[in-house]
């Protein structure tokens, strides 16, 4: 019996090996007082600024950052439970309510930039031009034209709720089509779909070589896409690593970083993605 | 279709180069789907073991839930780790989530139900006389279990590709518990994901090409171990 078994059993040891090279587990994570929980939308990520001001922080202050970018809505929902340190979100009235029922700290501007509505190049619709979106908006119910929203309460789709709440009008039907996704991906959408939709100029630009959209309605007042850092509340919840996310913030209305977004994007994209805005009112803007 | 052109072509450029992070994030994927398939082995083989050559009460259920469990989402595994490692959560304490040990840990539950049923189903393929013809000659019950377990290796290896298939393809869960951090829990799935959310579809199809590669050797070799040890 014995023999049997030592003689055609050294298969085994090699399976072992083979998936044994998993339990070389990377690199130890930092060391807890010394990680940040950053969460952010995909807008910031996407467009690259934060792989370029990450690391830059990183080295400065030597804190590990763990980005987690989502949608604003869960951005800020996750630092209203004290999941994150800190927030770099773009949904100003959210974030307002969230600063007045304590939950999240000291709301500052970063930047911005602005949003606009894209849509098929023939524009079917004929909205080219409008100076209002609210009024666009209205005309592309009218017409019945496809709409692709973001549907995931971010940021963009909070706007989006916005504009359609002044316009009067309750979207729904087959020419509304909620994509559930990030930026990009709904722009593929509308792109294929011959749609209309609201997007970030940031991510447009960087799309615009893949979907066939052209911008239709821009510059106004109501499409200003404000960025803010927001700081959680470490009375409330104790894990929060306050002393990080408050390095973060300050980090993020720092002379030097203001600098480096105002000119982030220009070499790529010709034109600057966002324009910084620290110390400013938001009245202003 | 030049596109997809264009991604064989930045495919073969990052494999050539050694671009040190599509490396890294290969690495990565495979120690973390690797780990994660191992500990469910070594976890998942014993239980389907005992599960099939045993009979208790409730043996019958326990075999429907780990059947469905093969089939169990990534979403819906990711979102309850993450709601235990959350810092509110039970788990909190640990400071795991977003960190690799935390898509071990998703991607285990998720391999396991898989092994663990695989593992039942080879056994219970066993004629049932090889049991008794193996204790009639004297087999102890170690023994015996090493014997049974060695005539199933065949099923048993599929069980393992089966697994490790299972994790790392999976994305849903890695991006919920790891975050896609880069250089920490970025692995060949959530950095598809990401450039595809970037609009750099030839980078994106250079990462499913490699992942597909992958994969393809991981599974040759269990395969060429398989095919070895029935034609011996």
């Amino acid at each position: 019996m014995r023999r049997i078994i030592m003689n055609r059993g050294c298969r085994v040891p090699w399976i072992l090996f083979l998936l044994g090279m998993g339990l070389f587990l990377p690199p130890a994570p930092a060391p807890a007082g010394q990680a940040i929980i950053l969460s952010t939308t995909t807008s910031t990520q996407d467009s690259g600024l934060l792989d370029v001001l990450v690391p830059l922080f990183e080295k400065k202050t030597g804190y590990t950052v763990k980005t987690i970018s989502v949608g604003t809505g869960q951005a800020l929902a996750l630092g209203a439970k004290g999941e994150a340190d800190v927030c770099l979100v773009h949904a100003p009235d959210s974030e307002k309510k969230y600063v007045a029922d304590g939950l999240l700290l000291n709301r500052r501007l970063v930047m911005h930039n602005d949003f606009l509505i894209v849509g098929p190049v023939g524009d079917p619709a004929k909205i080219q031009g409008m100076k209002s979106a609210v009024e666009a908006l209205r005309r592309l119910a009218e017409a019945k034209a496809t709409f692709v929203s973001r549907g995931d309460n971010s940021g963009t789709h909070q706007l989006e709720k916005k504009l359609w709440k002044e316009a009067k009008v309750e979207p729904s039907g087959s020419w509304y089509l909620q994509a559930g996704q990030g930026m990009g991906a709904t722009l593929g959408i509308a792109s294929e779909k011959q749609g209309y939709t609201l997007t970030d100029r940031a991510t447009f630009l960087a799309f615009k070589k893949r979907a066939q959209l052209v911008p239709v309605v821009e510059r106004d007042r109501i499409l200003l896409n404000i960025y803010s850092v927001l700081e959680a509340n470490a009375a409330k919840f104790p894990r929060v690593n306050a002393a990080a996310g408050k390095a973060f913030a300050d980090f993020m209305v720092a002379k030097e970083t203001q600098e480096i977004i105002r000119t982030y994007g220009v070499e790529k994209f010709g034109e600057p993605l966002f324009f910084p805005d620290a110390g400013k009112r938001e009245e202003s803007l | 279709m030049e596109l997809i052109w264009q991604g064989l072509k930045e495919a073969v450029r990052l494999i050539a180069s050694g671009d040190p992070e599509v490396l890294r994030i290969t690495r990565l994927s495979l120690q973390i789907s690797g780990g994660a398939t191992l500990l469910s082995l070594l976890a998942g083989i014993p239980a389907g073991v005992v599960i099939a050559l045993t009979r208790f009460p409730g043996r019958g259920l326990l075999i429907a839930l780990v059947n469905t469990g093969m089939g169990l989402p990534p979403v819906v595994v990711g979102l309850f780790v993450s709601i235990f490692l959350w810092r509110s959560g039970p788990l909190g304490l640990l400071e795991l989530l977003y960190t690799p040990t935390a898509i071990v840990i998703a991607q285990f539950v998720i391999a396991a139900p898989i092994v663990i049923g695989l593992t039942i189903a080879a056994m219970q393929q066993l004629n049932p006389r090889l049991r008794l013809q193996l204790l009639a000659l004297g087999a102890s019950r170690w023994q015996l279990l090493w014997l049974l377990m060695r005539e199933a290796r065949l099923p048993l290896l599929a069980a393992v590709m089966a697994g490790f298939g299972g994790v790392i393809s999976e994305v849903g869960a890695s991006m919920m518990v790891g975050g896609n951090l880069l250089g920490q829990t970025r692995v060949l799935t959530t950095a598809t994901v990401l450039e595809t959310g970037k609009g750099n579809f030839d980078v994106a199809i250079a990462l499913s090409l490699i992942l597909l590669l992958l994969v393809f050797g991981v599974n040759y070799l269990l395969t060429w171990i398989q095919q070895r040890g029935r034609a011996s």
